[in-house]
């Protein structure tokens, strides 16, 4: 009975779930039948890890899940200390500075020191930060406090 | 370009006493049993017979042999591959005319033996000689990939793969392709689609199955209950001009034999079915 | 307890095998008996796919075979029919990394196991084939009303019976109307030519295609006609006599009730 309504909901067309299934059983196939390249994958895995941890090589290993959306690959690697001479972190990334950003962050800085100093939001009145970082001139009188609404851009 | 190559006088001159091969020899395989191997490798032989090339049928199937029955020879089987690579009767012997048309020969497997008996550098001496004499060598392989299917592929030049829109088969199809020689390009032909069900998205349709093939598209076959009745008479469509399975195995033969025919699209739902009808209607 | 082991053979590939073991077993398993199905099919394995149990694969048989693993370990215990588990085939290996004495003793484990053990038989007379009737006590020799498959059939037919095992016969794929205009064998041509008794005659039906590509055996919906049919096999196979369906044909139903009465 409970297959009968679970028919009448099946949303998916059978031969979607079909290619599905198959790309995955394909693929968990295709894995297991090259061991040479699971060998490599390995050998180069061991290689980058140990650039940062020592590890036990001979206990360590990947396996290949096929798991109900995918193929996933796990990998046990016993790890017995930092390395001393591993390499530094990266540096902090610096962003370039954003005209928009920054004026905003100038605003609010300028807000906690001068209410008044900033043109109203939306008024379509932008400031320009001034390149030696100093306070804006002041262009108008400001509304009451309100929070800038300038649209930020994606950073990505 | 399919074109084969063959036999001109520069051969011999590059390799003197090195015999001259005029024809290919393809292996018909598949992995998955009864898609329509030993069907395709009848009805395609019998095409390129029509269109005036000399074809020989290999039947490499031992034990269970249906390619004779298929082409209605049964009868007239008097020797067998094994006889011939027992040196118990001479190739010219064993071979079986059709009866229909004088281009197409069988040589057909052994019944009561089996597949161990078969040693693959005969196999593989046997195809050379038969591509001395025929333009196309065509070999039916046995389902599976054990010894049978080994054998099949040792004696070959190319692999066509036939394939139906079902998973099972779809994924035997593609480990067939592993086992192949890694230097081939092996070509696929799509058996027994059912456009509806296609349509329904209750069948996987020959972009789903050649999206995880990946291989160049031979030819598309619908299936067609006339094929059972075919079969059951010893009659290959091929042979008929009405049949547009007939008119769809006469398509792939012209392009086996290097004919640019109108290539198969692989694309979707409308597009697909229209290709197909266009082609399945004898535009060869 | 002891189990009835059962191959499901055909000589001819695509005839039905894979999804005969499936459904048959799942039959049997909704009647309450415990059942292991067996995918003997080393290289070119399917009985997971079809049965949809794929992404549940963690050792196969060549596993338990070569000892890297409990018989236990391997099984794959079916969600949906809780008496119903699979031994699943190595997909990366050939036929001949198990041998005939290999398949027999874990046939022989799961023979402790279960109730019935159905054992899904690669195509052809090979080392596969070999491998799976070595464990087996009965058959059941699948058939397409077809000169090749009947043709295979009859080859399959003779090797079971010079090892002395019982077998029975299913016809699958019959097209009544095909039948009825003599374009297709009956189903009593079929079992005299091959001179065996009948188990079941399943007609063609599409709806296989579209279940196999969802990995649901057609026994889970109750509502399909193949679902009856199968659960009727199952019943014979239990050794109940049950009449045959009805498919449309006078003509075939005269057989019927002649081969019913027959046994």
């Amino acid at each position: 009975m409970v297959e009968f309504f679970r028919s009448l909901f099946r949303p998916e067309r059978s031969s979607t779930t079909a290619k599905e299934r198959l790309r995955l059983v394909l693929l968990s196939d295709h894995l297991s039948l090259a061991p040479d390249v699971i060998e490599a994958l390995k050998a180069d895995l061991f290689a980058v890890i140990s650039r940062y941890v020592e590890i036990d090589a001979s206990n360590a290993d990947v396996s290949f899940e096929h798991r109900e959306h995918d193929v996933a690959m796990t990998a046990n690697i016993p790890i017995l200390q930092l390395r001393p001479d591993r390499p530094p972190p990266p540096p902090p990334i610096v962003r370039e500075p954003d005209p928009v950003t920054e004026a905003v962050a100038q605003s609010v800085a300028v807000d906690a020191l001068e209410p008044e100093a900033m043109p109203p939001a939306g008024s379509g009145e932008t400031v320009r930060p001034p390149a030696n970082g100093s306070t804006p001139r002041r262009r108008r009188r400001r509304k009451p406090a309100q929070a800038p609404q300038v649209s930020q851009p994606q950073v990505s | 370009m399919r074109a084969f190559e063959t036999a001109i006088e520069t051969d011999a001159a590059v390799a003197p006493g090195a015999a001259v091969r005029r024809g290919r020899a393809i292996v018909i395989t598949s992995g998955k049993g009864g898609v329509g191997k030993t069907t395709t490798t009848a009805n395609v032989g019998a095409a390129l017979a029509a269109r005036g090339k000399r074809v020989a049928l290999v039947d490499a199937d031992v034990g269970l042999r249906n390619l004779d029955v298929v082409l209605g020879l049964e009868s007239r089987v008097r020797h067998h591959l094994l006889d011939v690579l027992e040196e118990k009767v001479d190739l010219e012997t064993a071979l079986v005319r059709d009866k229909r048309n004088e281009n197409l020969y069988l040589l057909a497997a052994a019944q009561s033996r089996e597949k161990e008996d078969v040693d693959t550098a005969q196999m593989k001496a046997l195809m050379a000689q038969l591509c001395e004499t025929f333009d196309f060598v065509l070999i039916d392989c046995p389902a599976g990939i054990e010894m049978g299917f080994k054998n099949a592929v040792a004696g070959a030049h190319h692999a066509i793969i036939v394939c139906t829109p079902e998973v099972s088969a779809v994924r035997d199809a593609d480990r067939v392709v592993g086992l192949l020689p890694s230097d081939w390009r092996p070509e696929l032909i799509v058996n027994r689609l059912r456009p509806e069900l296609v349509r329904k998205s209750k069948m996987l349709s020959v972009a789903d199955v050649n999206d995880i093939l990946r291989l160049p598209l031979l030819g598309v076959i619908a299936d067609e209950p006339g094929l059972i009745v075919a079969t059951n008479k010893g009659e290959p469509l091929a042979y008929d001009a009405a049949s547009t399975t007939g008119a769809a195995y006469r398509a792939i033969a012209a392009r086996l034999d290097g004919e640019d025919v109108s290539a198969p699209t692989v694309n979707t739902e409308a597009g697909l079915f229209g290709k197909i009808g266009a082609w399945l209607g004898g535009r060869a | 307890m002891s189990a009835r082991r059962i191959v499901i053979t055909s000589g001819k590939g695509g005839v039905g095998k894979t999804t005969t073991t499936a459904n048959l077993g799942a039959a049997l398993a909704k009647r309450g008996h415990s059942v292991v199905l067996v995918d003997t099919d080393i290289g070119l394995r399917n009985l997971d796919l079809v049965l949809g149990v794929e992404k549940r694969i963690v050792f196969d048989l060549v596993e338990v075979v070569e000892g890297r693993c409990q018989l236990r370990q391997a099984l794959i215990r079916d969600k949906r029919f809780e008496s119903l588990s699979m031994l699943p085939a190595a997909q990366t290996r050939e036929k001949t990394a198990v041998s005939e004495e290999a398949m027999i003793r874990v046939i022989d484990e799961l023979a402790e196991m279960a109730e019935y053990i159905l054992i899904d038989c690669p195509a052809g007379i090979e080392h596969g084939f070999r491998n799976a009737i070595a464990g087996a006590r009965e058959a059941i020799v699948v058939t397409t009303p077809e000169v090749s498959a009947i043709r295979d059939a009859d080859r399959v037919v003779g090797k079971l019976t010079e090892r002395h095992i019982p077998l029975r016969l299913i016809v699958n794929r019959i097209r009544p109307e095909m039948v009825k205009s003599g374009d297709m064998m009956s189903v009593e041509d079929v079992c005299q030519i091959l001179s065996a008794e009948l188990l079941g005659v399943i007609p063609d039906d599409e709806e296989v295609i579209d279940t196999t590509n969802r990995g649901e055996p057609i026994v889970l919906d109750e509502t399909k006609r193949l679902a009856a049919i199968y659960m009727k096999i199952a019943r014979r196979l239990e050794g109940e006599l049950v009449p045959f369906t009805n498919l449309d044909s006078p003509n075939l139903l005269k057989q019927f009730f002649t081969l019913w009465k027959a046994g």
